[in-house]
């Protein structure tokens, strides 16, 4: 571990500036100047060690640990002629989300420094960044700056909510086809072409190239015994000035909206986590934003996703919105979700829009159970995750809906 | 996590339990394995195999009685969308 330049935490309203401490749109003279050089090599020996001491949480919505892909990934490049590989995934596909398009603007070189400390720790022959425009040009023109990255190969994300599906990624890369495919395996043994693959979101290896400085004590100095760190969130919807934050783990989820101008006594409900993510009813705004905060609500951070809806508007209505957008989302490859998301979302918008119907919320739920689990990516468990937290927290809603009302508030 | 690999298995291990695992992008839903294997596989509306399980209904749990059905299911499909795994 290389300590340079140690940065302590500066705290802002709510929040800490760590990811984002070199300023914006830092090119490599910021980059150093604020964190100094990481050598992946002399960081390697000790990084899974510090990785796992560190609590880090993967930052690309699954929230798995970060140390444990890299140790699966480790382990399975001791077979003989294994050749690991290391790719970086800043594709984005959750049209709410631009944490991650920030992030390769504003602080490129971390990105880097995590992705070749990643290769270096798992003996990786190769390294991907893949990344829609304009964030993937961002990290070209940075590589660009610096000797130690002319091994990195860019590829480009088209702009498909699945595109950033693990397997799709793996799929892009190797095939020019940004769709999942089936697997029996885990990626960690078996990815690209076959080869132990080590795939991270670019805010994870950028967590982890300041772990990989400064070590776990210090990257549990800010956040929460089991939320540690900092995570970028996307705070979107009702509020008066939607932006990327940088909070600490474990902050409020009412904290983090009034950072971004929401008045919080107005809101009806906030979808946690995107499209795939979870409702969360007013009343429980207090909980923090973290895993073990929101899981007593069936939700989960995620990718860093804050939806707020106005207490004027229509929950109901908003969800047959992205049922129907994640619907015409599905690659149509599986049968069950090119059929059934489609079937839920007319189900949804009829309960929306045309209910006077009682029996359109036991067809919802029936569809619901038809979908999840049934496909190659999780594309029909996250729409079900989503709408079983919808079904929960407008359940009242929905009653009204079966009876022609509403209950959005008047103003 | 045991694998299929026997190599590494002690001769007293026991088997670990199979799984059909059910490949979404090729399956068109001819419906042969409901036939085959109604225990574990009904065939929701528009003809796909569900697993009458509510959790691994991509990696259907298949007990041992009926492992040679799910073999037969596994040859028979017309376009090669089952495989037996074991972990």
């Amino acid at each position: 571990m290389t300590v340079e330049a140690m940065v302590e935490p500066e705290s802002g309203a709510i929040g800490v500036d760590r990811l984002l401490a070199a300023g914006p749109d830092a090119r490599w003279a910021q980059h150093a100047t604020r964190f100094g050089a990481l050598d992946a090599a002399a960081a390697a020996p000790t990084l899974l060690a510090e990785l796992e001491a560190s609590g880090l949480g993967g930052r690309g919505g699954a929230g798995f640990a970060a140390w444990r892909k890299l140790a699966a990934t480790l382990e399975a490049g001791r077979r003989p002629g294994a050749r690991p590989v290391v790719i970086a995934n800043g594709s984005e596909g959750e049209p709410l989300s631009h944490k991650d398009a920030t992030l390769l603007r504003h602080a490129p070189h971390l990105v880097i420094d995590g992705l070749l400390a990643a290769a270096a720790a798992v003996g990786a022959s190769d390294a991907y960044l893949y990344a829609a425009e304009p964030g993937l040009e961002a990290v070209r023109a940075a590589a660009a700056e610096r000797a130690d990255a002319a091994r990195i190969r860019f590829v480009a994300a088209p702009d498909a909510f699945i595109a950033g599906q693990a397997t799709a990624v793996v799929n892009a890369i190797e095939n020019g086809v940004a769709l999942p495919r089936d697997h029996t395996r885990r990626l960690s043994e078996s990815g690209l072409r076959g080869r132990p693959t080590l795939l991270h979101n670019v805010e994870t290896l950028a967590q982890l190239a300041l772990v990989a400085r400064y070590g776990a004590a210090w990257f549990r100095a800010v956040g929460t015994a089991d939320d540690p760190g900092t995570r970028l969130v996307t705070i979107a919807g009702d509020v008066a000035l939607p932006q990327v934050l940088e909070v600490a783990g474990g902050t409020r989820i009412a904290e983090v909206l009034r950072a971004a101008g929401a008045d919080t006594s107005r809101l009806a409900a906030v979808l946690v986590g995107g499209y795939h993510g979870a409702w969360l009813p007013a009343d429980a705004l207090d909980a923090p934003l973290s895993p073990a905060g929101l899981a007593p609500f069936g939700a989960h951070p995620g990718a860093g996703v804050l939806l707020a809806l106005d207490r004027t508007r229509c929950g109901v209505e908003a969800t047959a919105g992205i049922v129907s957008y994640l619907a015409a989302q599905s690659a149509r490859q599986c049968g069950p979700c090119r059929f059934g998301l489609p079937a839920l979302a007319e189900t949804w918008n009829r309960l929306a829009y045309a209910s006077h119907d009682s029996g359109l919320a036991a067809r919802a739920w029936e569809l619901t159970d038809t979908v999840d689990g049934r496909g190659a990516c999780a594309h029909p468990d996250g729409t079900a995750r989503m709408v079983r937290s919808a079904q929960r927290v407008f359940a009242d809603d929905l009653r009204l809906h079966a009876h022609g009302g509403c209950a959005r508030a008047a103003r | 996590m045991t694998r299929l690999d026997p190599r590494g298995a002690s001769p007293d291990a026991p088997v670990p339990a199979a799984r059909l695992h059910i490949d979404w992008t090729r399956c068109d839903g001819r419906g042969l394995c409901t036939e085959l294997l109604p225990e574990l596989l009904d065939r929701d509306e528009w003809g796909y195999p569900i697993a009458r399980s509510l959790s691994d209904r991509s990696d259907v749990p298949v007990p041992p009685e009926l492992e040679q059905a799910a073999l037969d299911a596994v040859t028979l499909c017309p376009v090669i969308a089952l495989r037996l795994t074991r972990r």
